[in-house]
């Protein structure tokens, strides 16, 4: 069973806009092995924020099974996921999402001060992250002192930094230039290499998706073959 | 999360709109300072009073004629202040003092002033503490023999002569008789119940009772001042003069055509009355906190509208429901408290301007910030950011992370 990191089985999401039911996703079911590299491609309105939002527990199925770490979330309260969330994944979003008043260094402590083992060392191993994404020179910075490529450097430094198994990365390169874009994909990519830690990232760019070790094709809230 | 951290984003979080902060604290500045400002007059007043009515003596007892409910009271006279005075049947007692009141005109040297004249006995000066800045206090002989003399307060001194001292021996008229100055009254200073001895003469009592204040019956007077020998002994006193007084008049049955009253009863009218008048001012002084809250509420509302972006990261990165709900209780409580704080001081500031007016205005009343309301208005203040951070905490920590973090 936990050969897998991500075990998704016959995922379902309906969402009630008003009178209307959206289905979101109809009986998805995808399994990422550890280490991997893998890209959700697909058209806007196909489905795919969805699935990252289930996969990244910030969002329960509708019906389905889905196992994260060899465990099953569907039992699971906001709080337990919350820890899942803190212990498991770690984001990177297209609009970074750094707190703008807090410095680089502070953003990334954040997830660690969620953490159940509230660690001594919590200033260390932040710095160590900001050195590991090469921004060791801006750790007092505030965002709006940072360029787009640093500021989402910051924010996958802050993913990193509790040691989840997967990062999940909703459109990363987004709102970067290409410059930044490639450097942010060879970072990610680094890390994959070097820690194993598995990368799910959505995307519409083709050239991204040609980048990772498979790319997951979503249509309609089904998986195109 | 720990508290020390949570309390260092909180106020960084405050300190980064510090003009909202600052508009925000203000009202619980001022409800606080209200309440601070407002019981410490409450007590001031309060604490005057009782000092006003103790200054008079705290073993001190009046008897008075009651008009209200008899129809055809006996009048006191001068053998009842003897009987009470008797150690024999009154132990407690240790001076009963008659009076006779009333007003007179006095004119000297072409000045004409009204005053109330007070006709007393020797017993007077021991139950009314008198002192007198210069001459002497009446002599036996001189009640007795019906001298024509004069004790002038000085306010009246100032009015006939010009002046309050070198007056022994000169003449004053009252009420067109020549009377000798034989004394001047030390000066009290102002008085809340407007009857200072500044602005009384005395003259000895069989002198006013025949040729001053004629009144119906013989040896009849107004009041009764009766010392009782200690503060504890008052009770006591009380009861042996009614007993003395209801044989004397002949009472068996029904109302006593008398009252005595105690120290002791205008001591509990006055803080009944400034009790009341504490707790309106602290009342109305809670409603302008009350109101702060609100102010409270509604900016931490608009705060956790403004950080719904905020709060959704937090939670992806793993805060939990209770992480959220601190952080903004955290907040709201910094913001009631540091304004608390502020409040406080502002209060003591108001409340010694006020007293510096009272006394300018001869009215002497020292504010007291007393413990207790130094703690009801801290306690209030973090009650109330807290209470009123709740609900806007409560919506904050509730918000869904996906929904949360999708808003703009």
């Amino acid at each position: 069973m936990t050969e897998w990191v991500v075990e998704a089985k016959d995922i379902t999401k309906v969402y009630q806009m008003g009178e209307i039911e959206v289905h979101a996703l109809r009986g998805l079911s995808v399994n990422i092995a550890p280490g991997e590299i893998v890209s959700i491609m697909g058209p806007s309105g196909s489905g795919k924020s969805t699935l990252m939002n289930i996969l990244g527990c910030l969002d329960r199925p509708t019906s389905g099974e889905y196992s994260l770490n060899g465990e099953a979330v569907a039992e699971l309260n906001d709080d337990q996921l919350a820890e899942i969330r803190n212990r498991g994944v770690g984001f990177v979003f297209q609009s970074f999402n750094l707190l703008p008043r807090a410095t680089a260094l502070a953003n990334v402590e954040l997830p660690m001060r969620y953490a159940v083992l509230n660690g001594r060392n919590r200033k260390k191993v932040a710095t160590e992250a900001l050195e590991a994404v090469g921004l060791g020179d801006r750790i007092h910075h505030r965002p709006n002192e940072l360029s787009g490529g640093e500021m989402q450097r910051v924010a996958i430094a802050r993913a990193l930094v509790n040691n989840p198994a997967i990062i999940m990365a909703d459109e990363p390169t987004g709102n970067l230039d290409s410059k930044s874009g490639d450097e942010i994909m060879t970072l990610l990519k680094n890390l994959n290499k070097d820690r194993g830690t598995t990368l799910i990232i959505v995307t519409h760019d083709p050239e991204i998706a040609e980048l990772t070790d498979r790319v997951i094709s979503i249509r309609d809230g089904r998986i195109a073959e | 999360m720990n508290f020390v951290s949570s309390l260092l984003e909180a106020l960084e979080s405050l300190t980064s709109n510090k003009v909202r902060t600052a508009l925000t604290m203000l009202g619980i500045i001022i409800g606080v300072g209200a309440v601070i400002a407002m019981l410490a007059i409450g007590n001031g007043t309060e604490q005057a009073i009782v000092g006003e009515i103790e200054g008079i003596g705290t073993n001190l007892l009046f008897v008075m004629t009651n008009r209200e409910d008899v129809t055809n009271p006996e009048p006191l006279t001068i053998r009842d202040a003897e009987a009470i005075a008797d150690p024999i049947y009154a132990p407690s007692v240790s001076a009963a003092a008659p009076v006779i009141q009333g007003q007179a005109e006095l004119t000297a040297g072409g000045n004409v002033a009204t005053t109330g004249l007070v006709g007393v006995t020797e017993e007077y000066r021991v139950v009314q503490n008198v002192e007198l800045s210069e001459g002497e206090f009446f002599t036996g002989t001189q009640i007795t023999g019906l001298a024509s003399a004069v004790i002038l307060g000085t306010n009246v001194a100032e009015d006939l002569f010009g002046r309050s001292d070198g007056l022994i021996g000169e003449t004053v008229r009252v009420s067109g008789q020549p009377f000798r100055v034989v004394g001047i009254l030390k000066k009290k200073g102002g008085s809340e119940f407007g009857n200072s001895p500044d602005d009384q003469i005395l003259v000895p009592l069989t002198t006013a009772q025949t040729r001053l204040l004629p009144r119906t019956t013989k040896n009849q007077v107004d009041l009764i001042y009766v010392s009782a020998i200690d503060a504890d002994s008052v009770q006591q006193a009380e009861d042996q003069i009614s007993l003395i007084l209801r044989d004397r008049h002949k009472i068996k049955l029904g109302e006593d055509d008398f009252n005595i009253i105690s120290q002791e009863m205008f001591l509990d009218m006055a803080s009944t009355v400034t009790g009341v008048f504490t707790v309106f001012l602290g009342g109305v002084a809670g409603i302008s906190l009350l109101v702060g809250g609100i102010g409270i509420m509604n900016i931490m509302l608009v705060s956790v509208t403004e950080r719904t972006k905020e709060i959704g990261l937090r939670k992806a990165v793993g805060a939990k429901k209770k992480d959220i709900l601190t952080q903004f209780l955290i907040e709201s409580s910094l913001l009631s408290v540091i304004g608390g704080i502020i409040g406080i001081i502002l209060g003591w500031l108001l409340s010694l301007g006020i007293g510096r007016i009272a006394a300018a205005s001869d009215f002497i009343l020292t504010p007291a910030i007393t413990i207790n309301s130094v703690l009801l208005a801290t306690l209030f203040s973090a009650a109330v950011g807290l209470f009123f951070g709740i609900y806007p905490a409560n919506r904050a920590s509730q918000l869904e992370p996906i929904e949360a973090l999708r808003s703009e």
